[in-house]
């Protein structure tokens, strides 16, 4: 099956580009910090005559009206930035973690009004903890560092909360307090070890944060005052002479945004190192789904002509080895194997539904005289197959009412106005017996059990009366009493209209009840061809076909060790992945 | 077989009372209106106590803070007086809420005028800023992002992918005040095309709405772009897909809502910052809304302002989450039930 090729080596490296892109950009940021003060306090700070000197090679971002060199301001400012970014985010971090852990620590009748008054304080703007904090203090250094690390407090306590949640009824914690371990004791030496990574993680995006709301507060003049300077205080001498000298804004500007994109960095690089699913986003290369070998001109009586089909990897490798059976008009075969034999890769081929990144080639692939290799016709396509897939909850679209999703190929392809198209759809439930279907048709997926839900699959797959329905596993998912119903919805549709139905299972006891024909299937190759009757009577031949009967278990069979495991092809003997 | 049993089918099974009353009492909104109103209460508290302390948690003597170091000690009593320093701590958080109730802010310390008429009159300059950002934002990032996130489904297109990541990435982690004056310095100073700052004119606002939304359009649209790249392996679309559905209805109508929901759970919290750097970046652009108000009113330590300020802008931001989470009932109501666990 599709989902099992993804599957192979996904590694989960510690370090992405981004992490290393940001952790060499901020190191050279702290070089510049610890070094430029160094060197150019001189240029960056005494006044001279040069003013308001455009570029040159000595000044290389011209002087400011004091005739101090705009670069090294800028480069000397980095020091006093990083130093309040980095204290603010102590502030953050540490309040966050202790009010956090205090939470969960606090009897139950705290705990929830204090989540409630946490959760109520994240919704607001960090900015306007910050405003309410400077508005207390007076403009400064200080002020500034003290609300945004204060304003940054929220978050961290929820996360901390949360993860603390999420960890605490694990059986070390229980046992811990069992053992009358103090609560104190549990957080420093069993909450918090456990919960290091993600807020790691966290603690390099609020950093993030607070070099940008810290420049920010000076940039408004409520941050850091002359003769003391930051980016954001460089800024906002800048602007005022904007229009005389813009590269007095641009310089901070440039290290400012290197210096958050640096941090940023390192806060998604850490976040996709710690998350895979972000991380591994593996490119598979891309083909048309569909290449036509020669084709052979249709000549059986039969509805469904497969020749030679095979189904390439992204690799070119083959993962169904050529394939080929025909079904006759109100056949139903059934294809049975375990996982990974290629008998759904062999059904959603034949749907042309194939993943990305697979292939199919086939001598001759056709559904009538539609020639399933080829064909653009989308209508034919819909209206000709009808589909049942294997896990109803998750085949609906959860945002759509039913209504609309099963009626969708009669207004899309039959031009069928809603009206008409929801009163064939309501009588076609209620004749596969779901019940109030006007209502039905009015609810999302989600309130419909799944027994429900596959069998109005069934009725829309069969609504537009189609010339074979293609049911991949449509009863793995349902608990037994449903699948038997199911099957039997099956059964008397094709009895009543003579659809061809392509039956999946890897239930080799569903499959001998149901089908006239089956395709026994193993690592992408057929291995034995019955009917239903034979496989009925165990007279299977061959030796897998046998093994997967014996492992069924029966009600009336002679008690057997389970032997499916102990058959294997000679010419495969070789490991395989 | 016994399973044909049917009930008489077009008559629906009738339960006992209206049939309104019985949706009403099985409808999820009612339940979602009144846990919403209880968060809401109690978010408006915690705003009515943080901003009732800032006047208690001046250092020293507020009043003299408030006066100034060089005030008489007349005009320090006279203060004290009015902003009733001398009242218990509870009495005077029982006077300011209730004044808040009939909607009285107090007066300004600075222009003498009571704060709630300042507030209506800057109000409007700072919302004409922050809801044309917050429609620009989603008019452009969502059919952007989908659209990339469609172009580069499996893999496809991989400089696409890097370029679209890499870029949005960026302009992302721009903070709005620096592409303000950056933009300023393109547009108004090397291009000359646009004015630099007021609120006179349509063109005034072209900048500062550009700059307030460059960086929340990128970030949404990142999302939506990893959003669509999940919601297209979902099988419900290879169930849409083989309805052979021409692309536009399969994407708009079938990946799209289920876009929606990420998109704007995200959304929410990326408008309340939008709403921050609104108050930023009026400074830039010497634009006479809340953000330059309030800005004033910290520096000139006008606290009733500073409060009614921040009052206003902290039951926007509520605001704007309840009107994101009842836009996100409607496109899906299974999240009606949800965000109550801590």
């Amino acid at each position: 099956m599709a989902k099992t090729l993804n599957t192979s080596n996904r590694r989960r490296s510690r370090f992405n580009p981004a992490l290393v892109a940001g952790l060499a950009l901020m190191g050279s940021m702290v070089l510049v910090a610890v070094l430029a003060p160094l060197f150019l306090t001189p240029a960056a700070e005494s006044l001279t005559a040069d003013s308001r000197l455009g570029p040159s090679t000595a000044h290389w971002f011209g002087t400011d009206e004091f005739g101090r060199d705009i670069l090294a301001r800028s480069l000397v400012a980095t020091r006093l930035t990083l130093l309040m970014s980095l204290g603010a985010t102590v502030i953050s971090v540490v309040g966050g973690i202790v009010i956090g852990s205090s939470v969960w620590l606090a009897p139950r009748w705290i705990r929830e009004p204090a989540l409630r008054l946490i959760e109520a304080a994240v919704a607001y703007p960090s900015l306007i903890f910050a405003l309410l904090v400077a508005a207390i203090m007076s403009p400064g250094s200080t002020t500034a560092v003290i609300a945004i690390g204060i304003a940054g407090i929220p978050s961290f306590a929820r996360i901390t909360a949360n993860l603390a949640a999420s960890i605490a009824h694990r059986n070390y914690i229980a046992t811990a307090r069992l053992l009358g371990v103090p609560g104190y004791r549990i957080v420093t030496r069993h909450l918090l070890p456990n919960m290091s990574e993600p807020l790691f993680v966290m603690s390099a995006s609020a950093f993030a944060l607070s070099l940008l709301e810290i420049s920010s507060l000076s940039f408004v003049g409520l941050g850091v005052q002359s003769p003391q300077y930051d980016f954001g205080r460089l800024l906002n001498e800048g602007l005022i002479a904007i229009f005389v000298q813009p590269l007095q804004v641009v310089a901070p500007s440039i290290m400012l945004v290197i210096t958050g994109l640096a941090a940023v960095l390192i806060g998604d690089g850490m976040a996709s190192a710690a998350n895979p699913r972000r991380a591994a986003r593996r490119l598979l290369p891309t083909r048309r789904n569909m290449s036509t070998p020669e084709s052979v001109a249709p000549a059986s009586q039969a509805l469904l002509e497969v020749d030679n089909l095979k189904v390439l990897g992204p690799t070119g490798e083959e993962i169904v080895k050529g394939v080929s059976f025909n079904m006759k008009p109100g056949e139903v075969l059934g294809l049975v194997g375990e996982s990974g034999s290629g008998k759904s890769l062999t059904a959603m081929s034949i749907a042309g539904l194939l993943a990305e990144g697979l292939t199919a080639t086939a001598h001759t692939l056709r559904l009538g005289d539609l020639d399933l290799l080829t064909t653009r016709d989308s209508r034919a396509m819909a209206l000709n197959i009808g589909l049942v897939y294997q896990d109803p909850g998750s085949t609906f679209n959860p945002a759509l009412r039913m209504g609309p999703q099963l009626t969708e190929v009669s207004r899309v392809h039959l031009n069928q106005s809603r009206q008409e198209a929801n009163a064939t759809m309501i009588a076609a439930l209620d004749e596969i017996s779901i019940q109030r279907p006007e209502l039905r048709m009015t609810q999302h997926p989600h309130e419909l059990s799944g027994g429900m839900l596959q069998r109005s699959m069934i009725a829309a797959s069969t609504v537009t009366e189609p010339r074979l329905i293609i049911a991949d596993e449509p009863t793995t998912a349902l608990d037994v009493t449903v699948q038997a119903d199911v099957l039997r919805k099956f059964r008397r549709y094709n009895q009543e209209h003579g659809t061809a139905i392509l039956f999946i299972s890897h239930d080799i006891g569903v499959v001998q009840e149901l089908c006239d024909t089956v395709l026994v299937m193993h690592r992408g190759r057929i291995l034995e061809r019955l009917t239903g009757a034979e496989l009925k009577d165990g007279r299977a031949e061959h030796p897998y076909t046998r093994a997967l009967l014996s492992a069924s278990p029966s009600m009336t069979g002679e008690k057997g060790r389970l032997r499916a495991a102990q058959w294997k092809p000679d010419e495969e003997l070789e490991v395989t992945p | 077989m016994a399973l044909t049993i049917k009930p008489p089918s077009t008559a629906p099974v009738r339960a006992t009372g209206s049939p309104l009353r019985r949706r009403l009492a099985s409808s999820p909104w009612l339940d979602f209106a009144m846990r919403r109103t209880g968060g809401l209460l109690l978010s408006l508290f915690v705003l009515v106590v943080l901003t009732f302390m800032v006047v208690p948690l001046i250092p020293g003597d507020p009043a003299l803070a408030i006066a100034g170091p060089d005030a008489s000690a007349a005009t320090i009593e006279r203060l004290r007086q009015e902003l009733g320093l001398n009242d218990p701590l509870l009495v005077r958080f029982a006077d300011y809420a209730g004044g808040l109730l009939q909607l009285d802010f107090g007066n300004s310390f600075r222009f003498g005028d009571p704060v709630s008429g300042i507030i209506l009159s800057k109000l409007p300059y700072t919302a004409q800023l922050a809801v044309s950002a917050i429609v620009i934002v989603l008019l452009v990032a969502v059919p952007v992002g989908m659209t990339v996130g469609v172009l580069t489904r499996g893999g496809r297109r991989r400089w696409l992918d890097l370029g679209f990541s890499n870029v949005a990435g960026f302009l992302a982690s721009l903070p709005p005040y620096v592409t303000a004056t950056l933009l300023i310095i393109l547009f108004a100073i090397v291009w000359r095309v646009l004015p630099a700052g007021g609120a006179n004119s349509m063109e005034a606002l072209i900048l500062p709405i550009a700059a307030l939304a460059v960086g929340p359009t990128c970030a949404v649209a990142r999302v939506v772009r990893q959003e669509t790249a999940v919601v297209l392996e979902q099988d419900f679309m290879r169930t849409a897909r083989g309805r052979r559905l021409p692309a536009l209805r399969l994407y708009l109508v079938h990946a799209l809502p289920n876009l929606l929901t990420s998109t704007l759970t995200l959304t929410g919290l990326i408008l309340a910052s939008l709403l921050g750097g609104a108050i930023i970046i009026e400074t830039v652009f010497n634009y006479p809304g809340l953000g330059n108000e309030i800005i004033q009113a910290i520096i000139y330590r006008d606290y009733p302002l500073v409060q009614g300020i921040i009052i206003v802008v902290g039951i926007i931001a509520t605001l704007l989450n309840l009107l994101v989470d009842i836009i996100l009932g409607i496109i899906d109501p299974r999240t009606l039930g949800a965000k109550t666990h801590g």
